[in-house]
């Protein structure tokens, strides 16, 4: 598992690559974390295209997030363009309550 | 169709290994041809339950962790089972959303993510002994497919 972020205007991005289990959330947890809090940011986008792998661990991780952003009164979108990463994400009901896109232009405007 | 084959694999209980076992069984699982989803809902399955066997069995402590693994004609069985501290009431923790450890931010879909992704689901446990899950997978043949 391989990350890397990016602060644009209040949204931290973090693009993720690799695979997503319980294994690599652990760590990835606090790191977002850390940004997040440590940079006082309101948004959050995860961007999962580079995941060729997550399964509900990485569930509990998007879930984490979004309460983190809430707390906020910020948002947490989802980028994602891969068929089983959705399954997933829609078999958790997630998608109800977080945005999916497809790109990061989507997301943010202007 | 293809001529019975079978495996087993017997491992530490250390998270890192999560991605380890569901490869193997994923490798194993290709003699039957299998499509990418299908091998991916085989990956995701193991996943699940072997990590369910490192934070719930095991509860991050030290034990072995061992995979069976069966293929026959066109369907693949996998046993994931642990020396662990057993589930007191599968019903309860077979609920989707359930779980026993909220703080770990787990998100209680394990189960239900074994049931979506398999076709056959069982879970046998014991307080204090273990817990045995075999999953069984039903692979479309070459002939069904278009």
């Amino acid at each position: 598992m391989r990350f890397s972020t990016d602060t644009i205007k209040d949204h931290l991005i973090i693009k993720l690559e690799g695979e997503l289990d319980h294994h690599t959330s652990e760590e990835l947890r606090k790191k977002i974390d850390q940004l997040y809090f440590s940079n006082n940011l309101l948004n959050m986008v995860l961007d999962l295209r580079g995941l060729n792998f997550m399964d509900s661990s990485g569930i509990g991780l998007i879930m984490g997030r979004y309460k983190n952003c809430k707390e906020r009164k910020g948002n947490l979108s989802i980028i994602s363009t891969n068929p089983h990463i959705e399954r997933i994400l829609k078999m958790s009901g997630l998608l109800k309550i977080v945005n999916l896109y497809s790109s990061i232009d989507e997301i943010i405007k202007g | 169709m293809v001529e019975r084959n079978y495996m087993r694999l017997e491992f530490l209980s250390k998270s890192n290994n999560e991605s380890f076992a569901r490869v193997v069984v994923a490798a194993f699982a290709s003699q039957l041809d299998p499509t990418i989803e299908e091998l991916s809902d085989i990956k995701t399955a193991v996943s699940e339950a072997v990590t369910n066997s490192i934070i719930h069995g095991y509860e991050y402590k030290e034990g072995m962790v061992i995979i069976e693994a069966t293929i026959e004609d066109n369907r693949i069985e996998i046993i994931v089972e642990d020396k662990g501290k057993g589930i007191e009431d599968i019903d309860k923790a077979m609920e989707p959303f359930y779980t026993s450890k909220p703080d770990l931010e787990r998100s209680g879909m394990g189960f239900t993510v074994m049931e979506t992704f398999m076709d056959g689901l069982e879970v046998e446990s014991q307080v204090g002994k273990g817990t045995r899950v075999k999953m069984i997978k039903n692979f479309k043949s070459l002939s069904d497919r278009e």
